[in-house]
């Protein structure tokens, strides 16, 4: 595919079209420049993860508890445990809400309080995080009094709500309007018809919207400052802080010691592997949603 | 279009002939009408716990809150002005940065990529939202702070002579308002070209081939004709983006410096309003101290939300355009 509508030897004489080709040169390099510099900080985010997280990745990072300070080794079993236990507590009240809200969404497209609902879903969806941080503390942590896993679940179970809900929407409306008439025609009552056929056709996408919605919280550090709070210690209680891999990051991040440093990167690269992980397995749910679509 | 489809309302003819079903399509509506109410509640929550919570700071200093300079706990006078000097200077910072790059990532994906590249391109460009604020802020500070210290802000300041401005003066420390601008700009690139891509792809084909059929070179096409009909779409991405900056916190927190002062040059270190909330709020030393962060924290949410907003409404209305066409 040629980049430019006028051939180079037709250009050749005429002083103002020269100009024209050459702006246009200029600008279609430039365009392919900027190409190549925006995938460039990946490039090196990942060279330096891997390069520096990858020698402190060992066995005993996933076993272990984090190190004192002067002593090399240690790991960082709690925050990973933690994490997955606040994954677990924001999904658990992130998704309920936000598929039923998607559902809502879906089914009464074009009311007035369901365009409300959506903008103001948009709205939540760029909150910045440490406003649902402050907010989770002054909502949940200062009337008890103490800092508490829980707390840390709900923030950022709230940050997903609106994400869940947009992309349960998104699906939900794919689904063929004919199938839903096919099972009213059967008799089936409507909300029966919602639940079992609709929601089950677009299962996949919802599920794949979750993942998304979770990978993305799984590394928010400012909504659990105030929460979680973290914890050097081994806890699982939902009522007690607990630790969690980017507040774990972040502690050891800021820090002066290079010993810390490094457990910060294989921090970083578990923690990116796992939303990694996660994302992928949200892309395979869709592959084979839409492959089996084309069947 | 505030009417029923006609599915609901044969649907809802269907649960009155069948009555033992009617009790469960009721359930069912007010089920889903529960969860739709959790947003907008959820967002009042926030507004009114966060707004009843800074309350005392802004009834104390009332205006002056948001223009005095001045904020020294040890004295208990708190002025927001430099975070929100610090979070509009380190956004501006960025998007000068990501806009031109993420529209011609955009444009690249839109008019020149074959398509066995436009993918993985796409996914690389996309990749940079997955990843962790606070991973960024541990690379800001063992890559682009270093680089920064010994190599970039030395060329700049004594190698290109701007020293002389205010902009690059001063002591070259690393952890600055360049810094947090710079990091900020990866972090805002994949919002910002996504959506543009979005609406580039959403520009009729016809308006590319009339123009090239006059004779224009492919950038003249772009220039004359995508870029328009694409505009204020492309604009509701940088606000989007913009939003993205204002609020961020981790990344930034780790390399602004956090130092509550107005400084004109780009070297310094500064406050964001994030960064502020995130460095002072477990250390609040009274109950004004806490009440100031949560009267900061909650002219954030106002901005954020004024900018999101805005962004919206400029997206919807190209898509709606776009899908008419």
């Amino acid at each position: 595919m040629s980049t430019t509508a006028v051939p180079w030897s037709a250009v050749r004489g005429d002083a103002r079209l020269r100009r024209r080709h050459i702006v246009n040169v200029t600008m279609v390099g430039l365009i392919a420049l900027a190409a190549v510099v925006a995938t460039l900080p990946l490039i090196f985010i990942f060279i330096h993860l891997v390069d520096r997280g990858g020698s402190a990745v060992r066995w005993h990072f996933f076993t272990h508890m984090p190190a004192p300070v002067g002593e090399t080794g240690g790991g960082m079993a709690n925050a990973i445990v933690g994490t997955l236990i606040l994954m677990a507590l924001a999904s658990t009240f992130g998704l309920p809400i936000g598929i039923g809200a998607g559902l809502y969404l879906a089914e009464r497209r074009g009311e007035r309080f369901a365009t409300l609902v959506r903008f103001l879903s948009d709205v939540l969806n760029g909150l910045p995080s440490i406003v649902m941080g402050i907010f989770a503390w002054q909502f949940l942590v200062r009337p008890v009094g103490h800092f508490s896993a829980l707390a840390g679940g709900i923030a950022l179970g709230a940050m997903m709500i609106p994400m869940v809900a947009r992309t349960t929407e998104e699906i939900v409306r794919t689904v063929p309007v004919s199938l839903r008439e096919a099972a009213l025609a059967l008799g089936y009552a409507r909300w029966r018809t919602s639940l079992t056929i609709v929601l089950r056709t677009a299962s996949a996408g919802i599920v794949t919207g979750a993942l998304v919605a979770i990978a993305r919280i799984a590394g928010e550090t400012a909504p659990l400052l105030f929460t979680a709070f973290g914890n050097q210690f081994w806890s699982t209680s939902l009522a007690q802080p607990i630790a969690a891999l980017p507040l774990q990051i972040f502690t050891y991040a800021v820090s002066p010691y290079d010993d810390w440093h490094a457990q910060a990167w294989a921090g970083s690269l578990v923690l990116i592997a796992l939303v990694l992980v996660i994302s992928l397995i949200a892309r395979i749910a869709v592959r084979r949603r839409f492959s089996a679509a084309g069947d | 279009m505030s009417t029923l489809t006609p599915t609901a309302v044969r649907a809802r003819h269907t649960a009155i002939r069948i009555s033992g079903s009617a009790i469960g399509d009721r359930l069912y509506d007010w089920a889903i009408t529960f969860f739709a109410l959790c947003v907008p509640l959820l967002l009042g929550l926030i507004a009114i716990e966060i707004s009843v919570a800074g309350w005392p700071a802004f009834h104390r200093f009332g205006l002056s809150f948001l223009t005095s300079s001045a904020w020294d706990p040890v004295h208990g006078q708190f002025g927001a002005a430099p975070a929100i000097y610090g979070t509009l200077v380190s956004s501006a910072i960025a998007l000068c940065i990501a806009t031109p790059l993420a529209i011609g990532v955009a444009l690249f994906l839109s008019e020149f990529a074959p398509p066995w590249l436009r993918q993985p391109v796409a996914f690389l460009v996309d990749l940079l939202a997955a990843i962790p604020s606070v991973v960024y802020g541990l690379w800001g500070i063992c890559v682009l702070i270093p680089i920064l210290r010994v190599v970039v802000m030395p060329f700049l300041r004594d190698t290109l002579h701007l020293g002389v401005t205010p902009f690059f003066s001063g002591p070259a420390y690393g952890t600055s308002m360049l810094a947090a601008g710079l990091i900020l700009a990866v972090m805002v690139l994949p919002y910002i070209s996504s959506v543009s891509r979005e609406v580039l792809m959403a520009v009729p084909r016809s308006q590319r081939e009339a123009t090239l059929a006059l004779g224009a070179t492919k950038w003249e096409s772009i220039w004359g004709a995508v870029l328009p009909f694409a505009k204020s779409g492309i604009i509701g991405g940088v606000i989007l983006g913009l939003g993205r900056a204002l609020g961020e916190t981790m990344a930034v927190t780790m390399l602004i410096g956090n130092r509550p002062e107005i400084s004109a040059s780009l070297f310094a270190p500064g406050y964001t309003m994030a960064s502020l909330i995130a460095n002072e709020f477990s250390e609040a030393s009274g109950d004004l101290h806490l009440s100031a962060l949560m009267a900061v924290g909650f002219t954030l949410f106002v901005i954020t939300l004024v900018v999101n907003a805005v962004a919206r409404w400029l997206v919807m209305r190209v898509s709606r355009i776009g899908g008419q066409t």
